[in-house]
């Protein structure tokens, strides 16, 4: 008995908090359903209430880009709420600018549907579907980046615009994660969708993609994403970056299947002649089409190598005429992009007509 | 009378924060703004004083009985974690609007020491229920007074041109030990027991 009476008593004092958790989850935590209108009426559900709106959208298969899970530390979840939803949380204001907070935008992992609610998201987001896929090829194109291959089963075909990422569901104990990938495939194929992935040390996704093999399933949301060309008739400056060169191959092989007469350059800076991948395939572009330039460059120089040796940027100099009328469409490391955009900026090219692909 | 000097003494001279050094973290990573450590006061406070409240019944009629005063750790740490987490929920069900201020940083404070402290500090006084409760309030209050000097010092420093590796925690941590020694001039003045 004496050494029974802790335990009993521990229990009890255990016991009853539970108890007391369990009625209050009860009493408390249960809300109601209620009616959720999605961009003034053209989708309309109704969701269970009390949890958070992303979960919400997702329950009804509205996709919306959100890199981090749901954790608030992207930001990317944005969602304009008109009516519902309370005041600005303290966890969403530092992810919010001045005008975001000034015209309703909220972050919707962090708001809670407990009321009837009206929002707004971009249209293009229900235009985002959930495809299920098979994994049909895959290669080593670098000692490190594979180049992956999905046959969508579930929808059919996909819609989207070269410089689009989808978001791979990785499993990742018993849930799953999203995870970003640039579609490295070109516009005209739509039943399939390629992917180039770098093995990244203890990354979540890269790991798992990296060990898929032919005829492993594989579910992804898409296409998201604003890095797509602009419809002007500048001068396009593609510059990637190693496993960025993913969204540019995209961009250069549909521009160039369209016919478009643009002139497109592409500057392409890897860190050894083993890392360049689909080196021939755009040396083999570049004699066919007049209006496409192919530079790329080694960080330092190779014995085999004969091309153009250096950062990224010194090696643009070169090539680059200041005032001309170009748009810079860059995608790589951080700093690679960072030297980039002031040289464009040097070169005359407005801010704005500077897109680069970041979510590293 | 005794209990305003209990009172006095836990929001002065025995700050539980300043005096004790007890709920560091969250002074230091919730004093940038003054708003958010407005809400974090109120958070403690109330957290502080209702744990206590039930942590005495818990160690008086059920622990001591039985010989059992050594399980009182865990028996806290059980009864504050589940009260947090009802008092969540209630304030986010009825009181919508407190939640957004306050109601966000109760999980930030389900393992805070300052709260263990308080009910320890009550059971080592022995004081009784309602003793302890208002000492655990003065506690609270206390604590929020560092708190909301502290944010009010810092939102003041964002003008100040302070060296680059003390940015941050720690110029914070500088400033609450100017704090502490300032409250040391308290404690002539009341007395804990």
């Amino acid at each position: 008995m004496g050494y029974l009476t802790p335990i009993i008593v521990l229990d009890i004092v255990a016991g009853s908090l539970a108890v007391v958790l369990v009625i209050a989850n009860k009493l408390f935590a249960e809300y109601e359903d209620v009616q959720l209108d999605v961009n003034d009426g053209e989708e309309e559900f109704v969701v269970e209430g009390g949890q958070t709106l992303l979960q919400a959208f997702t329950e009804n298969e509205i996709y919306i880009p959100s890199a981090c899970g749901g954790q608030g530390s992207c930001g990317f979840c944005t969602a304009k709420i008109k009516e519902g939803g309370g005041p600005v949380l303290p966890t969403e204001e530092p992810m919010l600018t001045r005008e975001e907070l000034i015209n309703g935008v909220r972050l919707s992992c962090q708001v809670k549907v407990r009321e009837d609610m009206k929002v707004e998201i971009e249209d293009k987001y229900l235009e985002v579907e959930k495809y299920s896929s098979e994994v049909i090829s895959t290669k080593d194109v670098t000692p490190s980046i594979k180049e992956i291959v999905f046959d969508l089963i579930e929808p059919e075909t996909i819609d989207f615009s070269a410089g689009q990422y989808v978001q791979v569901q990785v499993p990742a104990n018993g849930d799953t994660v999203d995870r970003a990938y640039s579609i490295a495939s070109e516009e005209s194929v739509r039943d399939k969708v390629m992917l180039t992935v770098q093995l990244i040390e203890g990354g979540l996704g890269s790991t798992y993609l990296h060990e898929l093999e032919e005829g492993d399933e594989v579910e992804f949301t898409g296409p998201f994403g604003d890095f797509v060309i602009q419809d002007t008739d500048a001068t396009i400056i593609g510059v990637a970056g190693g496993v960025g060169l993913a969204p540019l191959r995209s961009i250069v092989f549909s521009l160039l299947e369209k016919g478009v007469e643009r002139e497109i350059w592409l500057f392409y800076g890897t860190r050894t002649l083993e890392d360049l991948y689909y080196h021939e395939d755009l040396q083999e572009l570049a004699e066919k089409h007049d209006n496409f330039n192919y530079v790329p460059a080694l960080d330092s120089s190779q014995p085999e190598w004969d091309g153009e040796v250096g950062l990224i940027t010194e090696v643009m100099k070169d090539y680059l005429e200041e005032g001309e009328d170009m748009e810079g469409y860059l995608c790589g490391p951080p700093p690679m992009m960072d030297a980039t955009i002031d040289l464009l900026k040097d070169y005359g090219v407005d801010e704005e007509d500077i897109l680069y692909d970041d979510f590293s | 009378m005794r209990y305003i000097s209990v009172l006095i003494a836990a929001i002065f001279a025995h700050n539980i924060a300043l005096r004790y050094f007890l709920g560091w973290c969250p002074l230091v990573s919730q004093s940038k703004k003054l708003s958010s450590a407005w809400g974090m006061g109120v958070a403690v406070t109330l957290v502080m004083t209702i744990t206590s409240a039930v942590n005495w019944p818990v160690y008086n009629y059920l622990l001591v009985p039985y010989g059992l005063e050594y399980l009182q750790y865990i028996a806290f740490i059980i009864v504050i974690a589940s009260t947090v987490q009802v008092l969540e929920m209630v304030i986010e069900r009825f009181f919508p609007s407190l939640y957004t201020t306050m109601g966000v940083f109760l999980p930030l404070i389900t393992v805070n020491c300052a709260i263990l402290g308080v009910s320890l500090f009550m059971i080592l006084r022995d004081y009784t229920l309602l003793t302890g409760i208002v000492f655990a309030l003065g506690s609270g209050i206390g604590w929020s007074v560092a708190i909301v000097s502290l944010a009010s010092i810092r939102e003041k420093l964002r003008f100040a041109d302070v060296p680059k590796p003390l940015q941050g925690p720690g110029i914070t941590m500088l400033i609450a030990g100017i704090m502490a020694f300032a409250f040391l001039g308290f404690s002539g003045m009341v007395g804990i027991k």
